[in-house]
């Protein structure tokens, strides 16, 4: 009878083993230094490292997925994965479909970007070019501004070079080594703050999960290993 | 990949370009390819067997089948193909983890509909949130064949319901003045002479659907025309051991090199068909062959 009753035990505990899920992490793979596609085809960059760091603190199983940008929400709410981490910063609008962890980027800055020789350009009255379903998108239109909006980052910046648009509106960190490496583009002097910094969005319903995520930052932002990522890979300010 | 390919910074010219052209991110492209020509090599036949079901359905003598096969044909040729993938595949995936979902977990008590979350218990999610990626990809891949085929297979049913009207009508009055049943009439005489009248409409269908595989990647499977974009956007140094500049422009012409040359060939194919379906039809073209053989 004991041996019965060891034996439900041990079953029930490996079942709870074989339960433990893997905890899918979804991306889009195309925002440098947040995110991108390394030479060997590998997801890279600050989240990356951030990702496994927090799976590891929290004891999760992790994979990475990657996921169009237009359908990064849908897909999450209908459970194809089951964390966005994709350099999305928390708004009030994204907060009604899904939840955030608290941020682990401070609110990063916005800047445009320009053609060299081009910088006495008045935003207010230009065309400007954003990320469709980003929050510069969004600021863009609140303001006024003629706006036109592309899928991917990399077709912002190509529409300031043809022409097309006169700055592009985006993060930044984004931003900042493309205009070093290139000198037919420069930043603005002026910055818009947008945003309350990037955090993990995950479904409303799963609260336990979001709770074992925030924990894990937390930690880093205590023990400072968080600040040692951001200032690795240049993406604002510490904490 | 080579062995000299350690530090690309020091290579140049041709060395450099086949270090580049052999990253793991340009093996994905490769792959890729690989990837939209199964596609379309499992797309074809089932959209071509849904389409002739509905074409069957569509003209059938039995009134709910015919409405039936109307309805199809009519809803999904009007949906827009970028909102049935959307809008079709998340339904279809729920509907499948819904069915599992009430045979697997019949003890649940929480709602399935949580707001705007599509909860269901872990054993019933399709595939496991324990399968590897591998699963996860093949799982993608059927449902984008299943959509696919429903949404082609719409056009391929309106295409061959006009051709099954096109055979003439004294085809079938003689087959039944032989004796034939319409069944036997349906199989015997209509469907092989149908083909002939069908081919112009189902080569354009073919023609769209190699060119509709961009669709893929709202499934999050990665198809060639994301890995050219992805490749060709211009890389900084900071992120990668071969920073260039926008060459998108490169890529986007290595694939319509690659469009270009599987339309040919798809042309040639379709040529050789209409060739041998011609045959002793009563058509401009079968007449044409007629003469030539005397």
């Amino acid at each position: 009878m004991k041996n019965l009753i060891l034996t439900t035990a041990a079953l029930a505990l490996s079942a709870g083993f074989a339960m433990a899920d893997t905890v899918r992490l979804g991306t889009e793979g195309a925002y440098p230094p947040f995110n991108f596609l390394n030479d060997a085809g590998e997801i890279d960059g600050f989240e990356r490292e951030l990702g496994d760091e927090l799976c590891a603190r929290a004891e999760l199983t992790c994979e990475w997925v990657t996921n169009d940008w237009d359908s990064i929400i849908p897909n999450l709410v209908s459970g194809n994965y089951d964390v966005i981490i994709a350099g999305m910063s928390i708004t009030p609008e994204r907060d009604e479909v899904i939840d955030f962890t608290q941020n682990y980027t401070q609110p990063d800055p916005s800047a445009y970007m320009v053609l060299t020789g081009n910088e006495g350009l008045d935003v207010t009255g230009a065309v400007i070019a954003a990320q469709t379903n980003t929050i510069q998108a969004g600021f863009v239109a609140e303001m006024g501004a003629p706006l036109v909006e592309f899928a991917t980052p990399d077709e912002t910046i190509s529409a300031v070079r043809t022409g097309e648009a006169d700055a592009v509106l985006a993060d930044k960190s984004y931003l900042a080594p493309i205009a070093e490496e290139n000198a037919d583009l420069t930043l603005l002097e002026r910055d818009e703050l947008i945003g309350g910094g990037v955090g993990m969005g995950l479904r409303e319903s799963d609260g336990e999960l979001r709770e074992k995520f925030d924990a894990a930052i937390q930690s880093m932002k205590d023990d400072g290993s968080l600040n040692t990522l951001i200032e690795k890979w240049e993406v604002g300010e510490t904490f | 990949m080579f062995s000299y390919c350690t530090d690309p910074a020091a290579l140049s010219g041709l060395t450099w370009l086949s270090c580049y052209l052999t990253t793991g991110k340009h093996m994905a492209l490769y792959w890729s390819f690989g990837t939209v020509l199964t596609l379309l090599a499992i797309t074809a036949p089932t959209a071509l067997a849904l389409g002739f079901a509905g074409a069957s359905a569509a003209r059938s003598r039995i009134r709910p089948l015919s409405w039936l096969g109307k309805f199809y044909i009519a809803i999904v040729r009007g949906v827009p193909d970028i909102a049935f993938f959307l809008f079709f595949v998340i339904a279809l995936d729920q509907g499948i983890e819904y069915l599992r979902h009430k045979v697997k977990c019949p003890d649940w008590s929480e709602p399935i509909r949580q707001g705007n979350d599509f909860v269901v218990c872990s054993a019933a999610k399709m595939p496991l949130s324990t399968a590897s990626q591998w699963q996860h990809d093949v799982y993608g891949f059927a449902l984008a064949v299943v959509t696919f085929a429903i949404v082609f297979g719409a056009f391929a049913a309106n295409v061959l319901f006009g051709a099954m009207r096109a055979v003439p009508h004294a085809q079938i009055e003689t087959a039944e003045a032989y004796g034939m049943s319409p069944r036997q009439a349906y199989w015997r005489v209509l469907v092989p002479q149908m083909w002939i009248y069908a081919l112009p409409g189902l080569g354009n269908l073919w023609m769209v659907l190699i060119k509709a595989t961009p669709l893929l990647f709202l499934l999050g499977i990665s198809d060639i025309v994301y890995w050219a974009r992805e490749l060709g956007g211009a890389k900084t140094a900071r992120f990668t051991d071969y920073p260039h500049p926008d060459w998108r422009m490169w890529y986007f012409l290595a694939l319509l090199v690659f469009y270009l040359g599987f339309t040919k060939l798809s042309e040639m194919v379709l040529e050789r068909l209409t060739r041998r379906l011609s045959h002793g039809q009563a058509t401009a073209g079968g007449e044409a062959l007629r003469k030539a053989a005397t």
